[in-house]
């Protein structure tokens, strides 16, 4: 099994995140670090991601298990290299957010909260993203985007395909 | 054209950068403000420019900075709340992605005025972009001298950092938000004690949106007596509007208050009319928390009186016949749209986001949720309406914290304003079977038809 260590760069980057807080308050750095412990670890937190990162911390592993439960970026499941998440609220419904649902859906053969067979896409319903003047709209990874048309959503599933680049909040 | 004091150039190419910023007179406020002015001064000019919350509830600015615990030794802080998740409101990224030095300069001001030397932004997690368009703001105005250790040569300092959250709508209340920013799950506090008194890590704290500080330059820059000269009466200067739904020009407008919310809608300046040339058919004007009014009711009050963009005239008639102006998601929707389905979207979204402490709205909003999917879909019986009002009054009132209340306003206020639709669902369960039923043959109201 890989061991599971944070790179040089990322641990550094963590310990400038713990000083944001007052001394002995370093729990607080919690979602950002679980931030980066999804990016780094293949898109999700397993329970030995979830331990280390409490090592980490100095908290205990219960403390960072009901944190990831409760938030719902963080996927305590393996997911597809990217995942797609369309918004499906209200402003989006009114113009025409589910019908890009039934597009994303036909097109990759799969329904929302699967992954498409070849690993590569998993299909994710989230409620209101801040996007709703440019709706309807789809977040993979950090990326809006925004206005969508079935057209556009077909050039996005080709773009991704090629960059084969696992999606991240981080990036 | 309306004045604009938070948007007037965020056009200017390379706004966001520091240079671009300060040459159109950034960061001036900073200057007059720890140079010129005493702390006490600065809050007694927030509070006489009648400046009001603009993340929703509008409680006056302040009088909530002047409750800070003056008394404790404890470090003092500011917590910016970017955290915006209300359905319909996507204002505070559109500031923050376009106009990044607004915010911090608004921050170094009010942790002056606060006497905090430690400001937050705590944004959803989401909008990790902006996470990164903030730090390189912050960056810059580290090595200007307008944050760190004696800013401006002067013995104040003070430390701004960014914390992103991670998709949950109930951190955006206060409390539940300095929880998280504490790295626990995000269940509101029992207040009080309020957060001026025993906030993040128990020491004074004020939370405040992301617009209601970058107001505060502009304050400081003009004086309070010139910014509430904008506004009418306690609605006091300009706000911004996120529009969305079926109008032609979706997107952000700073308005001043008092606007005319017919002009807002139909004017080029601003929504450019409903759009496909079809009808207004409701508008939820302050996010998806606040009660839904049919058109009639959203251009004029029961009175008869022009209704305008003020949290007074947008509440007149109450919860009967008024609404709220929220935070001004302001979403439109035109003759095709099926209230019903809209209401099960927002109840879906109030169910999904309950953080599950308090029964009545833990269960109350699944059991609305349930209950809306069961009559949009042809499934529901005539009873079931009433039971959504009695679900909705049982939990209104009876939580710790408000989202319940939001959760059960929009099912109370479709009812009262659309009643004939929802029995509509109930006795032609056959022609709501297609999703885009009244897309295709738009609601007529027997009773209405029978009248004429
Ligand atoms: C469920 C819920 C969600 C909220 N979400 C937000 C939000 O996303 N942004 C915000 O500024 N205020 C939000 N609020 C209001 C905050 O609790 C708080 O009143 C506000 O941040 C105070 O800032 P202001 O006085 O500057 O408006 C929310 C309140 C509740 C009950
Ligand atoms: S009202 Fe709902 S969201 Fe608020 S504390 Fe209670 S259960 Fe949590
Ligand atoms: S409703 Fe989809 S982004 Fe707001």
């Amino acid at each position: 099994m890989e061991q599971i260590q944070f790179s040089e760069d990322t641990l550094a980057l963590v310990n400038r995140i713990i000083k944001r807080y007052p001394e002995g308050k370093q729990k607080s750095a919690l979602l950002p670090v679980l931030h980066l412990a999804q990016s780094e670890f293949n898109g999700w937190l397993s329970a030995p991601v979830m331990d280390y990162v409490a090592s980490i911390l100095h908290i205990k592993p219960i403390e960072v298990y009901e944190v990831a439960s409760f938030y719902s970026m963080y996927n305590l499941k393996p997911v597809g290299t990217c995942l797609i998440e369309v918004c499906q609220t209200g402003p989006c419904w009114l113009r025409g957010a589910d019908d890009i649902v039934e597009h994303l859906q036909n097109k990759l053969n799969i329904k929302v909260g699967e992954t498409s067979s070849d690993g590569m896409f998993t299909l994710k319903t989230v409620e209101c993203l801040g996007s709703c003047g440019t709706a309807p709209m789809l977040q993979v990874g950090a990326a809006y985007h925004e206005d969508l048309t079935n057209e556009k959503v077909d050039s996005l599933l080709d773009k991704l395909r090629n960059e084969n680049k696992r999606s991240s909040y981080m990036k | 054209m309306g004045k604009k004091f938070l948007l007037e150039h965020v056009n200017v190419p390379g706004i966001e950068t520091l240079p671009v910023y300060q040459s159109k007179g950034g960061y001036a406020s900073v200057e007059k403000a720890i140079k010129t002015m005493t702390p006490e001064q600065l809050i007694e000019e927030v509070k006489f420019s009648d400046l009001r919350g603009r993340g929703g509830a509008g409680f006056p600015t302040g009088l909530k900075w002047s409750f800070m615990d003056k008394k404790s030794e404890k470090p003092r802080y500011l917590v910016v709340n970017a955290d915006e998740s209300e359905p319909g409101t996507f204002k505070d990224r559109y500031l923050m992605e376009k106009l990044p030095h607004i915010l911090i300069e608004g921050m170094i001001v009010s942790c002056f005025a606060l006497g905090s030397k430690t400001g937050y932004i705590y944004i959803r997690g989401e909008y990790m972009y902006i996470v990164r368009i903030l730090e390189k703001a912050i960056d810059e105005a580290y090595k200007a001298g307008f944050l760190g250790k004696n800013i401006l040569g002067t013995d104040f300092s003070c430390d701004i950092y960014v914390h992103p959250g991670a998709g949950a709508y109930i951190c955006g209340e206060e409390t539940a938000l300095l929880e998280s920013l504490e790295g626990k799950r995000g269940n509101p506090r029992l207040k009080p004690p309020f957060p001026a008194i025993a906030g993040l890590y128990a020491c004074p704290t004020v939370v405040n949106n992301v617009e209601s500080i970058a107001a505060i330059p502009t304050i400081v820059n003009i004086t309070a007596d010139k910014y509430n000269d904008v506004g009418i009466g306690k609605s006091a200067g300009t706000k911004l509007i996120s529009a969305s739904g079926h109008i032609n020009k979706p997107g952000i407008y700073e308005i001043e208050l008092g606007l005319p919310v017919e002009e807002f809608i139909y004017s080029d300046e601003y929504c450019g009319g409903i759009w496909k040339g079809r009808k207004l058919k409701a508008v939820v004007a302050g996010g998806s928390s606040v009660p839904i009014l049919p058109a009639n009711l959203i251009l004029k009050t029961a009175k008869g009186e022009s209704r305008l963009m003020t949290y007074e005239s947008l509440a007149d008639g109450g919860f009967v016949s008024g609404t709220m102006l929220g935070s001004g998601g302001f979403i439109v929707m035109d003759e095709t749209a099926c209230i019903v389905r809209n209401l099960w979207t927002f109840a879906r979204f109030y169910h999904h986001e309950s953080c599950g402490q308090c029964s009545p709205c833990r269960e109350g909003t699944g059991w609305m949720e349930k209950v809306l999917h069961r009559i949009e879909h042809g499934h529901g019986h005539m009873e079931d309406i009433d039971l959504l009002v009695s679900v909705a009054k049982k939990i209104e009132g009876n939580t710790i914290c408000p989202l319940g209340d939001a959760a059960a306003w929009p099912v109370a206020s479709a009812i009262r304003h659309f009643r004939e639709e929802f029995e509509y669902h109930v006795k032609y369960p056959e022609k709501v079977k297609d999703p885009k039923h009244f897309e295709k043959e738009p609601f007529v109201s027997e009773s209405l038809l029978m009248n004429a």
